[in-house]
């Protein structure tokens, strides 16, 4: 078994509004930042111990999709590194 | 034969609920979450509240606890299930009703009385409603803006499944009268069959005089029936 640590990023879906996004846009711009456009995102650090880096993916993808996002809202990406 | 009105970590107003059915001659009794489903279980309601600290999304953990299974098998079955506010993000999580509810248009909590128009009145929920109706209601909600993809909302449409959609007080479903940014303005909507249903606005809070209003009471009836 080897120790990993898998990051999950998840985020809104394209088109899907992000109020908290837009306030802290707003925010930037009211201390003169100038800014285009801003998206915010989830980020969950997992560490696990898996026989390889596929069974480790495989293991944090399915806590994903169990749990971490929503298919209706959120798209998400899962990248693995061994410690 | 009772109503399990089911109690999280979080929830407040499994009482409210308790007391509103009461009020109306239905024999409804608190289920702590992990005490599992009375027996003679007629009826079940997720209440609203703040389960598990509304952590990660609004009844995204809920949605993931053991009794969520026991709903399923009872809605499969034909018992009347009614998430409200919190239990509506519940339904949604746990994929009794399709969607989801998240963050307000204005990412503010939102504590005000709102106008919903009765759009689907051929449901056990609203028979006693006409459809076009107008009724008052109150909301208290962080995360209640109905999201789902377009072409799905158009499907439910096409199946009747909206029941509510805010309003102005003379029924006319406008972008202003949206408190929440929801999706084609949907306050509540069925499960695949109608005798699930969620809804954010709370009927609990307007089923009692003395509270203000009683546009709420024929929703909660429906679990007189059951």
């Amino acid at each position: 078994m080897t120790a990993y640590t898998a990051t999950v990023t998840v985020r809104l879906k394209a088109g899907v509004l992000d109020p908290e996004a837009e306030t802290t846009q707003r925010a930037l711009e009211r201390l003169g930042f100038d800014l285009v456009d801003l998206r915010s995102a989830d980020q969950f650090e997992i560490d696990l111990q898996a026989e390889d880096a596929d069974a480790a993916r495989e293991r944090v993808t399915d806590m994903t999709e169990r749990l971490l996002a929503n298919p209706t809202l959120h798209d998400y990406e899962v990248t693995v590194e061994a410690q | 034969m009772t109503v399990a009105v089911i109690q999280f970590g979080g929830s407040n107003c499994d009482r409210d609920t308790v007391r509103a059915l009461d009020t109306l001659g239905v024999d409804a009794q608190l289920v702590w979450h992990e005490d599992g489903l009375p027996a003679d279980t007629s009826g079940i309601v997720l209440p609203g509240g703040f389960s598990y600290g509304d952590y990660l999304r609004a009844g995204a953990m809920a949605a993931r606890s053991p009794i969520l299974a026991e709903v399923r098998e009872h809605a499969a079955s034909g018992t009347p299930v009614l998430g409200i506010c919190n239990g509506a993000q519940i339904g949604c999580e746990a994929s009794l009703t399709p969607g989801a509810f998240t963050i307000n248009r204005s990412a503010r909590f939102q504590c005000e009385r709102v106008h919903l128009r009765v759009e689907n009145a051929e449901t056990p929920w609203t028979s006693q409603y006409e459809a076009g109706e107008v009724l008052e209601f109150p909301i208290a909600h962080g995360e209640g803006r109905f999201e789902i993809a377009d072409d799905r909302l158009e499907q439910l449409e096409a199946a009747d499944r909206v029941l509510f959609r805010y309003c102005r007080p003379d029924g006319e479903v406008t972008d202003a009268a949206n408190p929440n940014g929801s999706k084609h303005n949907v306050a509540g909507i069925t499960g695949e069959s109608d005798h699930v249903a969620v809804m954010m606005p709370h009927p609990e809070r307007c089923s009692l005089s003395d509270l203000g209003g009683t546009d709420g009471q024929a929703i909660l009836r429906t679990f007189a029936d059951g």
